[in-house]
């Protein structure tokens, strides 16, 4: 009778063992051995090992670079999510439709999403440039001046912006369709029954509909946004003059170009708290306006 | 009854012993040469074909070669591979990283008896490029070659311009009058610039120049940094000057620079001399030479590819000889690895027949004892942060959006953070 009971609150344990043993070794003991390392000096060169108790901590936060980097990943994250939401809601309710056009549309809006980092940012890189790129080509055509894109202070971020929507908004127009989709045609068509428009119908039944994808969406999107890493790196590396180094890039600077482990461990603690506590209000906020609706 | 049925935990054991045995058994038959390399663009295709042939003549060498991402991917799984004890046989690594990567810890002292035996000599390097390589009286690295800032040109449009002797060849200027003239005749015959550089990570351009001013950087034990503020900015002031000129472009990126010179923009271009196989790939009617002595004395940033051995636990005496082996190999050959524009740093093949005939990487070999190396600090060297640092804060002055003095300033700063972090190594 008590082994039976056992297996039934203890059995589970066996089926998921294979997962558990994979988030021990590769999530968990990483998350805790890291946290210890922000206490050391740890060098990748494997040389020094001291105990420095809270030396890289207090550095971290007398560290520009720090903030800067910090800076740039929230300019980015605050440029970038508005358009990747709102952007990706408008893609999927022109391509909602059936017929040729909705297949092509689907299709067209989703494609760059499929393409590797190093590909999009080739490609953005020459449509970038001055002299010869797209962008500039069509600007000068149209008796506009040229603009440097990539190498001036407050353009290069806008310009990793559009590369990065434009990459990217493909997978929250996915998942806006599958939402829309899933809204039943009745709905539809007892409104229109009523007399509702168009527009009233867009305002009063779908976006109301889609309030909880959309909490979703910004959540995924916000921690995305602020994880922004490999697309800055191939196209300014951080530059001009660090304007765009976002923390991530100095964290794998810090410890990989540097070799200080220990330091780029602090830091990336102080930005998993950043991000954990993000997400969290970020969730609040929209599940309770989810309900409400 | 049988008279002995195994249990499931024998049979496993002894699986895993028989695995073990063959295992070691095959390594060990040949010896094994495992080499990293950083080389991802036109002299890293060359390398491939110099290792075809070698894996053609030595059939009794397990031969793997392994081409990482250049820069500091290569130097973070270098350092982790050697600090874990674990690393190949054999990796390239820039000359100026020797120091800054802990070669006691992370580096085996190469067996210079074995060397010798493989017939190489000391004799066989010009005698700074060995002395760097030299670290507690213990050699720590064999040089391959040297890779210096140079000039390429346009031969069609420098023509144009009057620019070349009777020879063919582009007149050499000195100072800074004669190299702006230069320039200016350059441009008014391509109407737009006159050479393509890299402006977002001007460090080669800033460093030749500063060196041809017989600029310091850090003192004798590198713990102090003694840069001449005038003399650093008067190299700033220059780059400044021409791209305001529209000499050279405000802003262009490694990508814009190629492009630049290979579609007729720029008639000249500053560069490291890796990219002769693309321009001849490209049928570009170019040549190169020596970048400009500009000011007082000649001086060309640059480096050097190495070999040398990452730090393994349990080094085998079989595979260490076949690495020396293959290194002294490759040094024979290193012609062929001349022809993707390096300078090969064994000097019997410089003087080789084989080499003087190649054109137009000959033409800048003369350079090879004033190939300035960057400063020796754990963060300085090909790709490593003092020239990141640089790049950040140099990169507006082409664009006019810092002056030199302020750019100068940022770098130094920067410069003295890094000298003020303790090394890591």
């Amino acid at each position: 009778m008590e082994k039976a009971d056992w297996k039934q609150r203890w059995g589970g344990l066996f089926f998921v063992a294979p997962f558990l043993l994979l988030f021990v070794v590769f999530m968990l003991w990483p998350v805790i051995s890291g946290f210890w390392n922000s206490f050391f000096n740890t060098s990748l060169a494997g040389v020094k090992h001291e105990f420095l108790g809270l030396q890289n901590w207090r550095d971290l936060f007398g560290d520009p670079a720090v903030w800067s980097s910090l800076k740039n990943t929230l300019v980015f994250t605050a440029m970038s999510t508005p358009p990747l939401v709102i952007v990706a809601l408008v893609m999927a309710l022109l391509a909602n439709r059936k017929g040729l056009l909705g297949w092509l549309l689907r299709f067209s809006y989703f494609a760059p999403f499929v393409l590797p980092a190093t590909v999009v940012t080739l490609i953005w890189v020459w449509i970038y440039q001055p002299g010869f790129g797209l962008v500039n080509g069509l600007l000068t055509a149209g008796g506009f001046a040229e603009i440097d894109w990539l190498n001036t202070d407050n353009r290069a971020m806008l310009a990793v912006v559009i590369t990065t929507v434009w990459w990217t908004v493909g997978f929250n127009f996915l998942l806006y369709l599958a939402a829309l989709q899933g809204i039943p045609e009745q709905v539809y068509e007892a409104a229109r029954i009523d007399g509702a428009n168009g527009l009233q119908q867009l305002f009063r039944i779908t976006l109301p509909l889609l309030s909880r994808t959309t909490g979703l969406i910004a959540v995924l999107q916000l921690v995305a946004s602020l994880k922004i890493f490999d697309q800055i790196y191939l196209m300014t590396n951080g530059g001009p003059n660090y304007a765009t180094r976002p923390i991530i890039q100095y964290i794998y600077e810090s410890g990989f170009t540097s070799y200080r482990i220990g330091y780029a461990s602090a830091i990336s603690y102080l930005f998993f708290a950043i991000i954990v506590i993000v997400a969290v209000a970020q969730f609040k906020l929209f599940s309770g306006r989810g309900e409400s609706a | 009854m049988p008279p002995y049925s195994p249990g499931r935990r024998a049979v496993l054991g002894g699986l895993l012993g028989a695995f073990a045995l063959t295992g070691c058994g095959t390594l060990r038959g040949k010896p094994k040469v495992r080499e990293w390399n950083l080389f991802g663009g036109g002299d890293g295709a060359r390398l491939l074909q110099i290792h075809q042939q070698y894996v053609a003549e030595h059939p009794d060498v397990a031969f793997q070669a392994h081409t990482l991402a250049w820069g500091p991917p290569f130097y973070t799984k270098l350092a982790m591979s050697a600090a874990g004890g674990r690393a190949p046989e054999v990796a390239t690594m820039h000359m100026s990283r020797i120091k800054g990567f802990s070669p006691t810890t992370m580096l085996d002292p190469i067996p210079v008896e074995l060397l010798n035996a493989a017939g190489i000599q000391q004799s066989d390097f010009l005698p700074a490029t060995w002395d760097r390589c030299v670290v507690d009286g213990k050699l720590y690295a064999v040089p391959l070659d040297q890779h210096p800032f140079v000039l390429y040109y346009n031969t069609e449009i420098c023509k144009k311009a009057g620019l070349l002797g009777p020879d063919g060849k582009i007149k050499p200027v000195k100072g800074v009058t004669a190299f702006l003239d230069m320039l200016r005749a350059v441009k008014s015959v391509t109407g737009k610039y006159a050479v393509s550089v890299d402006t977002t990570s001007p460090w080669r351009l800033w460093y030749t120049l500063y060196g041809q001013l017989e600029g310091k950087f850090f003192n004798e034990d590198s713990t102090q940094l003694v840069l001449d503020d005038a003399k650093a900015l008067e190299a700033l002031d220059l780059i400044a000057k021409l791209a305001s000129e529209g000499l050279t472009p405000r802003s262009a990126n490694y990508a814009a620079l190629v492009a630049q010179f290979s579609n007729g923009d720029a008639g000249m271009s500053f560069n490291g001399e890796w990219e002769v196989t693309t321009y001849q790939t490209a049928k570009l009617p170019f040549s190169m030479a020596p970048f400009p002595v500009v000011y007082d004395v000649p001086k060309f940033q640059g480096d050097s590819h190495t070999f040398v051995l990452p730090h393994q636990s349990h080094r085998n005496a079989d595979d260490t000889k076949a690495t020396i082996e293959y290194i002294a190999w490759m040094l024979k050959h290193s012609a062929e690895w001349a022809a993707g524009g390096h300078i090969p740093a064994y000097q019997p093949v410089v003087k080789s027949t084989e080499y003087l005939n190649l054109k137009p990487q000959a033409e800048y070999r003369s350079v090879a004892p004033n190939v300035l190396y960057d400063p020796d600090a754990w963060f300085s060297g090909s790709g490593a942060q003092l020239e990141n640092e640089a790049a950040a804060a140099f990169s507006g002055i082409a664009s006019g959006q810092a002056t030199p003095k302020a750019a100068l300033a940022q770098f130094k700063a920067a410069t003295q953070k890094l000298l003020d972090t303790p090394s890591p190594v």
